[in-house]
């Protein structure tokens, strides 16, 4: 487990009076850095090569394009934290999507606002059967949701069936939603933007927040210290599940159709992005705002191979080659760390 | 990897067990199939089974209602819809096989891989079963017929006229097609390719990229997306299929480049309409799906009772279409592509 930014509050690094580290050490240290260096690298040599990579209606698509992965890399991150995985989100988002054109032909009338939390609600409950199986019957998180991923789709196959909704079929106003921007923010990129800073913030400063970390690092202990243990897994679930449905209803807003394989396959981008971004698989660190750039680099080298006329087939070779750098990097680095802290208290003591 | 756990392992054991078998029922029964009609006929009642590329995709839904109105019409005693929720090259064959065992007499197949679905229709033909390939063609060794939607050169030819009256005859064009392994759409970009390089209305076209969406949503979404990156002169996108033109309209319509860059190819006239209102198409093609799966119903019937063998020259009457004539290389041609424009777009529901 890496030890940086991540277990206890704020002073995680037992500093000795004379290594107090400077403001550059601590931004070397950051675990987002490799990612968001990736990411400024990609984009300003795609933009070299393709001008029309960051015009007005080029960055307005990365954003979007990135939206919707975001969301859903923020709610796998709390559960990945946890030491758990959800598998089924993908699933969720299909469901939630399909309900969100079902609702609009139902009734065409109803606010906006209405729909987005039937939907967020809809994803919740989805969420919350994943937590409340995995803490109850205690059956490992990997295989309930991939369960649950198949019995998620099959709902929505056997409620769909051959029937799509398009976005002829829903409110100008809520399609607009993906088209609008705000100071060159697209409107659903924003919303993206305050549920990453939101559950940030959460994760950061307070003290379920710090728990679901805790938990993450070392369960048995955390049950020892008294932290309520399956309340937060289960919580870590729902908030994920909600956030998937969010995600759901931001897809119907912005694609043609929704219909019975919306979503397919979407789990392994979100888990991609998430640990590209810096969160460890076997739980205990990470943060949001990493999943959430990993979220945007994955999307983004999607368009910038196709900007640069690079042969689709390597895109996905490329997306391994990041998970295992990803992986690699955070491995040299919890050594280092670990190295680092074995070296103080020797001195210390 | 641990997990949060306290069970005795005996216990988890039974869960994962339960939940993995529980997943594999259910997804069996997801990639299984809506089934209608009674059962195989084994009293001489002769039964045909329709197998799309993949079941809950509209386009293949008007096919299938029309291929069952067929079936009944021409007399089959039951029929049924079988088939994956996937379009992968490999999906079909566990289908082809179930049916070769139940005896069906007639299996309409449209192939996800020509080649792919080859040794298990060689089976079913040796168990007696008929096979008729429509929509998407299998390798000709397999099949008795193939009931193509019109001629390919025809479907390749209109949409390049289409799209060379909408960009004024000349500029960039690029193709977004489904799968790279798709026959129907490989053949279509083949004949446009060719006739691209020999008329010379179209000196001044040129086809700068063929990219694939994979009849995926959000993947063509992408993909038209990177199109217009890629290539800033691009005057015009043909997409021959229905997904991909769905999606490509999509973003060209909440895009800078909405009326700026043409686009043209095969859609369903439902999923296209507000895209035409809006101005973002102003005409593409199809054919009559529901008449592909009626002919293919009938071509069926055909075959199971002798009347035909699938020969150049044979003849059938296709019920309502009236006389069909199998042409060169065991071809039936179901009718001519028709022309979606806003007037005459509000005609068809489908």
């Amino acid at each position: 487990m890496s030890l940086d930014g991540t277990v206890g509050a704020a002073p995680a690094h037992p500093t000795a009076p004379h290594s107090r580290p400077s403001a550059l050490a601590n931004l070397l240290r950051l675990r987002e850095l490799p990612v968001i260096l990736a990411l400024v690298v990609l984009v300003a040599v795609t933009a070299a090569l393709n001008p029309l990579f960051l015009s007005e209606q080029g960055i307005k698509d990365l954003l979007l394009n990135a939206t919707i992965l975001m969301i859903l890399a923020v709610g796998q991150t709390l559960v990945i934290i946890t030491r758990n995985i959800d598998l089924s989100v993908g699933s969720i988002l299909g469901l939630v999507a399909f309900g969100t054109g079902s609702i609009f032909v139902a009734a065409p009338n109803l606010p906006i606002i209405a729909v987005f939390v039937l939907g967020m609600l809809f994803g919740a409950v989805l969420g919350a059967l994943n937590g409340l199986l995995i803490t109850i019957a205690k059956v490992p998180a990997l295989v309930i949701t991939l369960g649950t991923l198949y019995i998620f789709r099959g709902v929505n196959n056997a409620w769909a069936g051959g029937t799509q909704y398009f976005a002829g079929d829903r409110p100008e106003a809520f399609g607009n939603l993906s088209v609008d921007t705000v100071l060159g923010f697209p409107v659903i990129t924003l919303i993206a933007v305050v549920v990453v800073a939101i559950v940030a913030v959460y994760m950061l400063g307070t003290r379920p927040g710090r728990d679901l970390y805790a938990i993450g690092s070392d369960p048995d202990a955390a049950r020892l210290f008294g932290i309520p243990v399956t309340r937060r897994v289960l919580l870590a679930f729902v908030v994920n599940g909600l956030l998937a449905g969010l995600a759901g209803v931001l897809y119907a807003s912005r694609f043609n159709s929704v219909g019975a394989t919306t979503g397919s396959g979407l789990e392994l981008d979100v888990v991609a992005a998430a640990v590209v971004g810096g969160v460890a698989i076997f739980g205990g660190s990470g943060t949001v705002v990493g999943a959430a750039i990993g979220a945007l680099l994955l999307t983004t080298i999607t368009s910038a191979l196709t900007a640069l006329r690079v042969d689709k087939f390597w895109q996905q070779a490329i997306v391994g080659i990041l998970i295992l750098a990803a992986v690699v990097i955070d491995r040299l680095a919890s050594v280092r760390a670990a190295r680092k802290l074995r070296m103080l208290e020797a001195r210390n003591v | 990897m641990r997990f949060i756990h306290s069970g005795s392992t005996r216990r988890r054991a039974a869960f994962a067990a339960l939940a993995t078998s529980a997943a594999l029922v259910l997804s069996a029964c997801g990639g299984g199939a809506a089934t209608e009609g009674g059962g195989a006929g084994a009293d001489g009642e002769q039964t045909i089974t329709f197998i799309p590329k993949q079941l809950n995709n509209p386009y293949t839904d008007v096919v299938l209602g029309g291929g069952e109105d067929g079936a009944t019409e021409a007399g089959f005693a039951s029929s049924e819809v079988v088939g994956p929720l996937d379009a992968s090259a490999s999906s079909q064959v566990s289908f082809i096989n179930a049916e070769t065992q139940r005896g069906t007499n007639v299996i309409v197949i449209a192939a996800n891989d020509p080649d792919a679905v080859g040794p298990a229709l060689e089976e079913a033909r040796t168990a007696g079963a008929k096979i008729v390939a429509f929509d998407s063609d299998t390798n000709p060794d397999y099949r008795d017929l193939f009931v193509s939607q019109v001629n390919a050169k025809d479907v390749a030819l209109i949409q390049l006229e289409l799209i060379s009256k909408q960009i004024g005859g000349e500029g960039e064009i690029a193709i977004l097609s489904a799968t790279a392994n798709a026959t129907n759409q490989n053949e279509w970009i083949k004949f446009m390719e060719e006739e691209l390089a020999a008329n010379p209305e179209y000196a001044d076209i040129k086809l700068v990229a063929k990219v694939y969406g994979d009849d995926d949503d959000t993947k063509s979404f992408q993909e038209a997306q990177g199109l217009l990156q890629a290539y800033p002169n691009l005057k015009g996108i043909i997409s021959p299929t229905t997904v991909g033109i769905a999606a490509t309209a999509r973003y060209l319509s909440t895009s800078e480049y909405k009326g700026k860059v043409a686009l043209t190819g095969l859609g369903l006239p439902n999923e296209m309409r507000p895209f035409v209102e809006d101005g973002t198409v102003t005409e593409f093609a199809l054919w009559d799906p529901a008449q592909l799966g009626y002919v293919a119903a009938f071509a069926g019937k055909a075959l199971a009772d002798g009347s035909i063998t699938g020969e150049v020259g044979d003849t059938f009457e296709a019920g309502e279409l009236g006389e069909r004539e199998v042409a060169e290389g065991g071809i039936v041609l179901v009718g001519p592509p028709t022309v979606f424009t806003k007037e005459n777009i509000g005609d068809y529901d489908f």
